[in-house]
């Protein structure tokens, strides 16, 4: 590119060098609960170290989308997952794969903060713990304490890791619940509305720090703030009724969506 | 304006309603704090009555006695072995004590009298003293013992009416044929010759009135029934006149007898009881109960002991009575903390009886439910709640266990008869089959609370520890039990607190037995026959003596004092779980 | 500017976007009439006509500020997207245009006051032809911008440049006229800065053209033009 119009944005590379890989690929995936389809034949490939959006009308089955991702719908009665998910190549739905391993590699934030009633130490060390990531007090010790940093909650709680987990603010706690689930080093991270039950200053910050954690990890995050997708994710994915409508670049979604239907939501059209 | 109009509107709508709805408020307030305190109130009552009627069974009265071990009685075989120290006469080393005491008895039927001043069981007791210590034979050993029941309760002021008079003149006794004749320079039986008289007025007056009411009686019936009540009549009619010839007969003396209050004289060493009453009030009849009462001439300190219960409306004889003043005067008899109520096991004599082996009885068949119910129940419960699929026959199960926790606790024992006892040939009355049939009885109430308790555990708690990759078993014992555990701990203890004072179904399987001999506190108490502390209540509160009436009250207060105990480790436990969060 | 059939649930926000579609095309029609007026001054030499056109251009400045206003509070309190993200980005851009053609228009009037005192010239009707071609871009662009159209958009940019063609044509006639009599100087300047005018307002028709374009289509009008 000549150095005079270096400044120009590349409107075909949206991330500055090459296209990452991708990360999460599902084909033709329908769930029902009960017989009630909840989700149509998505297809879509979501790339590793960015953040992907989902975003949609209540009931639109994004959530469900996410859901399948770490087979948390296995817990719910009734529920029937097809078609083909995979991640990093491995079929996620397969038989021979344990869901507690699956859940080991992809982290769930949900939409109302969920530490566990144990001292914030704990909350963080209790997945490496169970999963035999740590071979002494000290590796734990390291792996706490930089999971904290990560989240950007090491500052605000080095001194008291003993206090328990709930005593922390809203904020404060959502940071905890990140870093519990990066401290096992997983290689997709969900976000189910992480920010909702939040006030703008912690949104603000738990948006800090997803785009802080973009550069290692693959994230999805499921949001009703339109702003929100805008603000922090790369690609953005708009299901309606149970089917995906359209998935895009952010900037093209926003400006100019192909789908009347994308058009009407993003505008606030649907009636 | 409509707007303005409609809001002074709803504020008069409001306004007019309001003091209704505050007196409303009022009542249901008032009928709360009522209720509270109604409740508060009848506890009080519970309380103060079984205390006051407990606490004298705290206290033993004691015969200190020095008795003499000598080797011939006491060691028959000389060589002083175990065997040769069982067979030891040591009933009559006690006899030989008491007799010590008072020499002057030598009939027989007064020595077995004398005898009665305690329970012959004791002798065991001195046996096991002397088998512990066998340097003690050979010497003199104080022992301790117990007085008899009925003495005990008179010492305690629970068992007569009595009173004591102070005299104002010099007394002389002297010997008058067979009997003794007293004299005082003052009119000191005067009130008591009143006394008695009153007292025989009002037994004539009582006797023909329940002549009276024969009579009535009598015209009712018909054939043999009615000539029985005449004749009752009849004879009722004849001791009132009887009495009332006796009354009249002025011939200035009024004879005592077992009918009406025993009068005693009593100096130092002396007692007399009087058989007359002379009308002048200074001098009267009587016969020696102690001591060498012949020759007492020009007494100033004696006194007057009347006691009102007549001896025929008595279990304790006078002479009984006078024995234990003279031993209590004497300083032989001392009030001590009744060990007996907690080191011993159930007993036919009141005084030796206790509550240790329906304790350790209790205590091992709580031991055996704990590990039973508690452990099961909890398992079953989170089986249910978190791994059991939701078909109709979860429902079932579920709708069988809440039905079982409203069986009649009696349906248990029947089971327990049927099954532990007859088909698996278990011990009869063992804590061990106690334990499993409450057990069987606790498992429902501890299964519903622990379900409710795990139901109130948010399924937030659950979605984040599987989302961090734990496993449904891991999910369940680290997270969603320790939050679940105080409301399990709370229902464990209520069924564990219903399973201690059950007795209905331990009846059944025959815990109900008199035992003497207290299980031991291990695993082979489990197999030896017991009973439990309700059990025990039951027991003593049908037994015949009256010193059984404050035992069963302070037997209660054991209880209680157990079930405060379980309630008080229930609330450290459940601070020490709630505590962490 | 219908871009979309549904309506905006809230009604508010709709109501907005169509004052500020309202507001946008009165200041189009307003532009309009003073480059009809102006041009009918220079062409009937009639003086009286301008100072209508002094009026109604403080009308067409308070306007843009108007639109202005409208936009920066559309983007603060509405965060509009999409269609409505193009079109209030495109009204500030446009409005922008037609207040410079206002501008110019009011300039071809005062010139008109100038003109007036010399004999009509025989290039004034190559300046009413030049003139004629460039109310009709106006016009043409200002029925695309309400109809949302962009067929009339990419022909009024193409028109651009016959506007061109014609305006170099009259500047060197004008430029032989004057070298040849000196007296046509002095009118010949104000007929030069007129057509000058007029070329720059064609200019700003198609700067109009390209919004309007980028609006309904979000892509550049060149891209277009190249493929047809």
């Amino acid at each position: 590119m000549p150095d005079n119009q270096s400044h120009i944005l590349d409107q075909n590379a949206g991330f500055g060098e090459t296209e990452p890989p991708i990360k999460v690929a599902a084909r033709d995936v329908c769930v029902a609960y009960d017989g009630k389809q909840a989700l149509n034949h998505v297809s879509i490939d979501i790339p590793d170290r960015s953040v992907t959006a989902f975003i949609g009308p209540s009931g639109c089955g994004k959530s469900t989308f996410l859901r399948c991702l770490n087979r948390m719908n296995d817990t719910i009665e009734g529920a029937r997952v097809t078609g083909s998910l995979k991640i990093d190549g491995a079929e996620v739905n397969d038989k021979s794969i344990d869901p507690v391993v699956l859940r080991a590699s992809v982290g769930m934030v949900f939409q109302k903060p969920n530490p566990f009633p144990k001292s914030i130490y704990d909350n963080v060390a209790y997945g490496p713990r169970i999963h035999g990531l740590a071979l002494s007090r000290n590796d734990l010790d390291g792996i706490v304490e930089s999971s904290l940093k990560k989240a950007g909650l090491w500052e605000e709680v080095a001194d008291r890791l003993n206090d328990p987990g709930t005593s922390l603010s809203g904020g404060q706690q959502q940071r905890l619940v990140i870093a519990r689930a990066i401290a096992i080093n997983p290689e997709v991270i969900l976000m189910d509305e992480p920010c909702s039950a939040l006030d703008p200053i912690a949104t603000a910050k738990i948006e800090e720090l997803i785009d802080e954690l973009r550069e290692n990890y693959c994230i999805i995050i499921v949001t009703h703030s339109m702003q929100q997708a805008a603000r922090v994710s790369q690609r953005t994915a708009f299901f309606h009724m149970g089917t995906l409508v359209e998935f895009g670049r952010t900037e093209d979604i926003f400006t100019n969506p192909r789908d009347p239907r994308t058009q009407d939501y993003i505008t606030g059209r649907f009636g | 304006m409509t707007d303005t109009s409609d809001t002074t509107s709803i504020r008069d709508a409001v306004s007019r309603q309001l003091p209704r709805r505050y007196r409303a408020e009022l009542r249901f307030r008032a009928a709360g704090l009522a209720a509270v305190a109604s409740a508060v109130g009848i506890l009080v009552i519970l309380l103060i009555s079984i205390l006051s009627q407990g606490l004298p069974a705290f206290t033993v009265n004691q015969l200190v006695l020095p008795v003499h071990l000598d080797r011939s009685v006491v060691d028959p075989e000389g060589d002083a072995s175990e065997a040769s120290l069982r067979r030891g006469a040591y009933s009559r080393v006690l006899q030989d004590a008491i007799r010590a005491e008072f020499p002057e008895v030598t009939a027989r039927r007064d020595l077995r009298n004398l005898f009665g001043l305690y329970t012959p069981l004791n002798a065991t007791r001195l046996m096991d003293d002397v088998l512990a210590d066998p340097s003690l034979v050979g010497e003199t050993y104080t022992f301790r013992m117990p007085i008899a029941d009925e003495l005990d309760l008179y010492l305690k002021g629970r068992l007569v009416e009595d009173r004591t008079l102070a005299t104002s003149g010099l007394l002389t006794i002297s010997a008058d044929g067979d009997a003794l004749a007293l004299n005082s320079s003052a009119p000191d039986f005067a009130s008591l010759v009143e006394d008695a008289m009153a007292t025989m007025r009002a037994e004539a007056t009582a006797l023909d009135a329940r002549a009276e009411r024969a009579r009535n009686l009598a015209a009712e019936l018909e054939g043999s029934d009615a000539e029985d009540a005449l004749y009752e009549a009849e004879r009722l009619s004849a001791q009132a006149q009887a009495l009332r010839e006796e009354l009249a007969e002025n011939d200035g003396r009024i004879e005592l007898n077992r009918d009406l209050p025993t009068i005693l004289v009593e100096l130092s060493g002396v007692a007399v009881r009087l058989t007359a009453l002379d009308a002048n009030g200074r001098s009267a009849s009587g016969e020696a109960m102690l001591g060498d009462a012949a020759d007492i001439s020009g007494a100033a300190d004696w006194t007057l002991y009347v006691i009102d219960t007549p001896e025929s409306r008595r279990r304790v004889s006078d002479q009984a009575i006078v024995w234990t003043r003279a031993l209590e005067a004497r300083g032989l008899v001392r009030t001590d903390f009744n060990t007996y109520l907690f080191s011993n096991a159930d007993s036919r004599e009141p005084e030796l009886a206790g509550v240790k082996g329906a304790l350790f009885g209790s205590i091992l068949t709580m031991l055996i439910v704990i590990c039973l119910s508690v452990p099961v129940g909890v398992f079953t419960a989170i089986y249910l709640e978190e791994y059991a699929p939701k078909n109709r026959l979860t429902d079932l199960i579920e709708v069988n266990i809440n039905n079982l926790a409203a069986v009649p606790s009696i349906v248990f024992g029947l089971l327990g008869l049927a099954v532990f006892i007859n088909a698996f040939g278990l011990p009869r009355s063992a804590p061990l089959v106690g334990g499993l049939v409450l057990s069987l009885m606790t498992l429902p109430t501890v299964i519903i609370a622990s379900r409710a308790a795990l139901k109130a555990v948010p399924q937030s708690i659950r979605q984040a520890a599987l989302a961090v990759g734990a496993s449904k078993t891991q999910s369940v014992f680290h997270h969603v039990l320790p939050l679940a555990a105080p409301g399990i701990l709370t229902g464990s203890i209520i069924g564990l607190a219903q399973a201690l004072g059950e007795t209905a179904p331990l009846l059944m399987i025959g815990m109900v037995a008199f035992i003497a001999d207290a299980p031991t506190l291990g695993l082979e108490g489990l197999t030896q026959p017991a009973t439990v502390m309700p059990v025990q209540v039951f027991l003593w509160s049908d037994g015949a003596e009256r010193a059984f009436e404050a035992r069963t009250a302070a037997a209660i207060l054991v209880l209680l004092a157990l079930m405060i105990g379980f309630n008080a480790l229930a609330i450290y436990l459940r601070r020490r779980f709630e505590r962490r969060w | 500017m219908a871009l979309s059939k549904t309506a905006h649930i809230v009604t508010a926000y709709g109501e907005e976007l169509d004052q500020l579609a309202d507001e946008l095309a009165r200041m189009g029609g307003m532009v309009e009439t003073q480059l009809e007026t102006a041009l009918a001054a220079i062409v009937r030499r009639d003086a009286s006509l301008v100072a209508g056109v002094r009026e109604r251009e403080k009308q067409v400045n308070a306007m843009q500020d108007d639109v202005e206003k409208r936009v920066l509070r559309l983007f603060a309190l509405r965060q509009p997207l999409a269609t409505d993200l193009r079109m209030t980005i495109s009204a500030l851009k446009i409005a922008s245009d037609l207040e410079r053609v206002g501008d110019l228009a009011k300039n071809i009037a005062y010139r008109a006051e100038d003109l007036a005192e010399y004999a009509p010239l025989s290039l004034l009707d190559q300046v009413e032809r030049l003139g004629a071609i460039v109310v009709k871009q106006l016009h043409e662009v200002l029925d695309a911008l309400s109809s949302a159209d962009v067929e009339p958009a990419i022909r009024v940019w193409r028109t651009d440049d016959e506007v061109d063609e014609r305006y170099n044509a009259l500047v060197r006639q004008m430029l032989m006229s004057m070298t040849e009599d000196p007296g046509q100087v002095e009118p010949g300047v104000h007929i030069l800065f007129v057509a000058k005018n007029l070329e720059r307002i064609g200019d700003h028709a198609t700067n109009v053209a390209e919004a309007v374009h980028f609006m309904v289509t979000a892509g550049p009008l060149e891209a277009d033009d190249a493929k047809s």
